[in-house]
């Protein structure tokens, strides 16, 4: 009842995956204390946090990697057990990792189809269809914004690290991702490569994926996000929408006031 | 198949006068190439999916052993060896799989490992059921036709090989375990990310090595008319060597099929040649040895050309 009358003071965007006060303790250790937070269809939050604040544990508790310690997860509304990762994507929660997500040996159409390959024929000449598989590949990316040429049968390998994280990305909504969740996925690009996957991000939004952003870059966040979720040792320290804080101010919550934002305001000055 | 043309090309300069031209000379190296390749398909495959198969040998010198002595001691019927071999086998390959998706050890260790205890094992049985670990038979009716007849020179073995190598083929480039292969070997976790069952995968592989083996056993075996604990002991790493020349890479997730054949064909061609020219048998391991680092850096370097990567 509580999520519905949320979802509508949303703007219309529902809400797909709700996380009602969740904590994780390790021997005692508590890594997230009370986590709170809505994932609404159509919109980016973006989870921000140095390391060590509790963004790796709260991915792994809405993943199905690690159980919950306390609090619950609603998907649409009613409350879940992730046993396993598997139970976890059977309900449309995909994981997109910064450093797996694609064979660089194998070819985009392999890559992309790898665990639900359309097949053609039946029993002993059941067979990949590849021609369909490269065709989901390429028709998904030119509808998802990838403006260069990519054939199917191109090795994965010869793919920029950018283009790379996108097909990773692309493959997770194709297969029916809900939510989606982005673990660092600008963290190893350069500028022009992350700006490629945030573009994707915006495409992948408006094709109604709630997403999950988690980084450690305030400016990328800033790029994309709808909603601001900062963690700071296992705690939400502040929640808000776009247009609310600086860049700056996002910075100095993360860090806690302590010399690293000193740095960036530095930088801000220096080059006004 | 650039080596096995290589030295192909080699031999024919080499020991062209001295027969190995002739249809018996090519009938020799076809015959030790398809016995090779049969035990150097599933092995290769296995490669693809990130894992070795050491125990391969010890398996085709079990089966032997097995196949000898209800065959040849016991004078029963060979397809009752056969179906035993073939049962001992497939529950090596099981063992070998779950041990190593279970404990996670390499499995070039897990295989060696049982290598030893399958050679073991072998020669202590052999020796306690017919007081020798070499026993002879004389191979006739139906399964010999099957495993060991020939057409002149040629053995039926090459039958075997070619269509174990066309199935092999069309499974690893067209179906989705193909697939899962390539991935399992690519990135273990994003292979298990995308819900590829890679123990599944892995184990499957490991049982369809050790039949490889087997299938090798039967068919020396009774060709030999003897069973021999030390048959096909050289295959431990000459399977892998193969695979290898053919262009798998040792650290998984690409090769093929075609490739790891001419692997074989590579080896067949190269013990032969040697053989023809009247040279020391020992000398085919260096040719053999030469090929094989030839081929890596050869894979090396064209992995680095086909990622972009110059």
């Amino acid at each position: 009842m509580m999520t519905e009358t949320r979802s509508v003071s949303q703007g219309g965007a529902s809400c797909v995956m709700e996380l009602v006060g969740i904590s994780k303790d390790y021997r005692g250790m508590a890594a997230l204390k009370g986590v709170s937070l809505s994932l609404l269809s159509g919109r980016i939050l973006c989870l921000l946090g140095e390391n060590g604040a509790g963004k790796s544990t709260l991915i792994k508790l809405i993943t199905g990697v690690e159980r919950l310690s306390g609090g619950s997860i609603l998907v649409d509304a009613e409350p879940v057990h992730f046993d396993s990762p598997r139970s976890a994507r059977q309900r449309g929660i995909s994981t997109v990792y910064q450093e797996v997500g694609t064979l660089p040996l194998m070819s985009v159409a392999r890559n992309f189809v790898l665990g639900a390959e359309p097949t053609r024929g039946r029993g002993l000449a059941r067979r990949v269809d590849f021609a369909e598989a490269s065709r989901i590949a390429t028709e998904t990316m030119s509808q998802l914004g990838i403006r260069r040429e990519i054939d199917g049968k191109q090795l994965v390998g010869t793919l920029s690290g950018g283009e790379r994280q996108a097909l990773a990305i692309m493959r997770a909504v194709y297969f029916g991702a809900r939510v989606l969740v982005l673990d660092e996925p600008t963290a190893a690009l350069g500028i022009r490569e992350s700006a490629l996957v945030l573009e994707l991000l915006l495409r992948v939004k408006e094709q109604g994926v709630a997403v999950l952003f988690v980084t450690h870059n305030a400016y990328h966040a800033a790029a994309v996000g709808d909603q601001f979720v900062v963690l700071r040792r296992g705690e939400v320290i502040a929640d808000f929408g776009r247009d609310a804080e600086t860049v700056d101010k996002i910075m100095q919550l993360m860090a806690g006031g302590d010399e690293l934002s000193q740095f960036a305001m530095l930088a801000n000055e220096r080059l006004q | 198949m650039i080596s096995a043309c290589a030295v192909f090309t080699l031999f024919a300069f080499l020991a062209g006068d001295k027969g190995f031209l002739s249809q018996t000379g090519t009938a020799d190296w076809l015959n030790t190439a398809s016995q090779l390749g049969i035990v150097a398909l599933p092995v290769g495959f296995l490669m693809v999916a990130g894992e070795f198969d050491l125990s391969v040998g010890s398996v085709v010198g079990m089966t032997s052993i097995i196949v000898a002595t209800c065959y040849g001691y016991y004078s029963l019927s060979p397809w009752i060896g056969i179906v035993i071999a073939i049962a001992v086998g497939a529950g090596i390959g099981l063992l070998n799989g779950v041990i190593t998706v279970a404990t996670k050890l390499p499995s070039f260790i897990v295989t060696l490992g049982m290598m030893l205890i399958v050679e073991g094992g072998a020669i202590g049985i052999s020796n306690a059921l017919t007081n020798s670990s070499s026993i002879s038979l004389s191979a006739a009716g139906p399964s010999r036709v099957l495993f060991a007849s020939s057409w002149g020179s040629f053995d039926v073995s090459l039958v075997w090989w070619v269509v174990l190598a066309a199935v092999a083929t069309y499974v690893l480039q067209r179906t989705r375990f193909g697939n899962w292969a390539f991935a399992t070997g690519g990135d273990l976790k994003t292979a298990r990310l995308a819900g590829v069952p890679t123990n599944r995968v892995k184990v499957s592989l490991f049982v369809c090595s050790s039949l490889g083996a087997v299938l090798v056993g039967i068919i020396e075996t009774l060709s030999f008319n003897n069973g021999d604990v030390t048959l096909g002991s050289s295959y431990v790493f000459t399977a892998i060597a193969a695979a290898v020349i053919g262009g798998v890479l040792l650290s998984g997730g690409y090769g093929t099929m075609l490739g790891t054949a001419f692997g074989a064909i590579t080896y067949g061609i190269a013990s032969m040649g040697v053989f023809f020219l009247g040279w020391d048998a020992d000398l085919t391991d260096l040719f053999v040895g030469l090929f094989l680092l030839l081929a890596m850096l050869a894979n090396n370097r064209l992995r680095i050309v086909a990622l972009g990567q110059r």
